[in-house]
């Protein structure tokens, strides 16, 4: 039987007196593309920053194997932020400076980029098409141009599970659709997808299951199972119901 | 130009334009890097600090450094901790501290007799009067603070950009952020005999800011103040020579100079 490669009992997390994740448990497999979906406040992102060791917690959450806290290899995870902003406005770097960041984790002391780390920036700018923005400034970049440099960061140290944090929220339509076909490809090639959307056609349309959040756990399973259920109309109506369940049912 | 050589072969010339380079370079990469993360009014606070310290050091009779290393250190980690738990925001502590600091200075410096020359001449700085001594210390300790900041370049580059990322990078960023606070007090403290307690954060911020202005690079920018820090540098030593003007006080006016020139140029350029 295969191993969890991200493994979770009994999370429970406080903001100020307030419970903002209730009893979570969930094992996530390598071959997931796993869709979280849930109301404003209903704990998706903060899930995720617990997830990344960004959070204290009560409970237990085990990465490949390894309590989180003893977890070291942080190569194994690409993560997405939901901010395509979150730097100083001044900050002065390019793309291919930015892209080469996310090598740090895999990179041993001292992390002083070598010509295979060079290589391995130039290969995933070649791999996203943006190899023509490696010079220029962060600044310059249009909101498609930032999302694709940022998925480069998140790639670059080859992870096993990419995370993403509402990746679309800024992206038009048409860009929108290439970006998901990117993280189609990357799930075939074998990479965990964690996906946090408020669009609830995405998840239907790319993820295999849903976790739905309210704090606890509403249902966390196969699309199949619930676009099947009561429970899908119940919690989305009937045309919400549609565009999540389209595919599977 | 036979004037310029004449005022080279002075040993006290030599030392200076020594010193100065040395702590032109430290100043300008630890400036780009307080800058970037909206620290550089700690450079300000610890040199008011260093000030306290040092006539602390005079006053009981300890060479000035003894005293001081371990005090601005001490405070540069308080100012850290408060800041980083929000007991208190992080100009207010600086604010706090620096008073006190530069109380501290004043007091001693009234109460005790005969010692108010040495105490004044690290308000204000004086690099053509830096020692043998003192010179060793800014060229071993500049050479100690470029060899972290090569070692940990990409961690403080990350932790600069984002820190919350660098976390998740596996970036042990507390322990980075203490070093490099203790790496910041030392640097104020070197060049406090440059520029003196009151200008010392000029030479921290202004050659990162012009260099900000211009550079689209990490890399660049890094280059860029480091070129602006020497030649301001080297410039305010001999100009000061010629003149019998401060040299701390020239090498922040060329410093301003530069900066404004290019802050002009840039916008009239956006114009």
């Amino acid at each position: 039987m295969k191993n969890p490669i991200i493994s979770i009992r009994n999370l429970s997390l406080e903001f100020n007196s307030i419970k903002v994740l209730d009893d979570i448990s969930l094992d996530i497999y390598q071959d997931d593309f796993i869709g979280i979906a849930g109301p404003n406040g209903a704990g998706k992102s903060t899930l995720i920053k617990t997830l990344l060791n960004l959070n204290n917690y009560t409970g237990e959450i085990n990465l490949w194997d390894k309590p989180l806290n003893k977890f070291k290899s942080w190569n194994y995870i690409g993560y997405l932020p939901q901010s395509l902003n979150q730097y100083s406005h001044q900050f002065p770097a390019t793309v291919e400076e930015i892209v080469a960041l996310g090598l740090i984790s895999s990179l041993k002391f001292p992390r002083i980029l070598d010509k295979k780390s060079l290589q391995r920036v130039k290969d995933i700018l070649t791999e996203l098409e943006i190899t023509h923005l490696a010079k220029t400034s962060i600044h310059d970049l249009s909101g498609g141009q930032k999302q694709r440099v940022w998925l480069a960061k998140a790639l670059v140290s080859e992870p096993k599970v990419l995370i993403l944090d509402e990746p679309t929220n800024a992206l038009d339509p048409e860009i929108r659709q290439v970006f998901y076909q990117q993280i189609t490809k990357l799930h075939k090639q074998g990479v965990a997808i964690i996906l946090i959307t408020h669009d609830t056609s995405d998840i239907g349309t790319y993820a295999k299951k849903l976790l739905l959040l309210d704090t606890k756990v509403i249902f966390w399973g196969e699309f199949s199972e619930i676009c099947n259920s009561d429970k899908m109309s119940s919690y989305f109506g009937e045309e919400a119901k549609h565009l999540i369940c389209h595919q599977h049912e | 130009m036979n004037n310029l050589i004449s005022i080279l072969q002075y040993q006290f010339v030599e030392r200076a334009i020594i010193a100065g380079l040395f702590l032109g370079i430290v100043c300008a990469v630890m400036g780009v890097f307080l800058v970037l993360r909206k620290m550089s009014l700690i450079g300000d606070g610890l040199a008011h600090i260093s000030f306290g310290a040092i006539a602390i050091g005079i006053v009981f009779g300890f060479y000035p450094l003894v005293t001081a290393i371990p005090l601005v250190i001490i405070a540069s980690l308080i100012i850290y901790a408060l800041t980083r738990k929000h007991i208190i925001e992080g100009d207010a502590i600086i604010g706090i501290l620096a008073s006190l600091g530069l109380a501290t200075g004043v007091i001693l410096s009234s109460i005790s007799t005969g010692f108010n020359i040495d105490i004044f001449s690290y308000l204000f700085g004086n690099i053509l009067s830096i020692t043998q001594q003192e010179l060793l210390f800014v060229i071993i300790g500049s050479i100690m603070i470029l060899s972290i900041i090569i070692l940990f370049y990409q961690e403080f580059m990350a932790i600069s950009f984002n820190p919350e990322q660098a976390k998740i990078s596996g970036i042990p960023v507390t322990i980075l952020d203490i070093l490099f606070s203790i790496i910041t007090a030392l640097t104020v403290l070197m060049s406090i005999k440059l520029a003196g307690a009151l200008l010392v954060s000029a030479l921290i911020i202004l050659p990162a800011s012009s260099s900000l202005q211009i550079a689209k690079s990490f890399q660049n920018t890094m280059l860029f103040a480091i070129v602006f820090a020497l030649i301001s540098i080297l410039i305010g030593i001999i100009v000061s020579f010629i003149f019998n003007i401060p040299t701390g006080a020239t090498i922040v006016t060329v410093n301003a100079i530069i900066f404004f020139a290019i802050l002009i140029i840039k916008l009239l350029k956006t114009k």
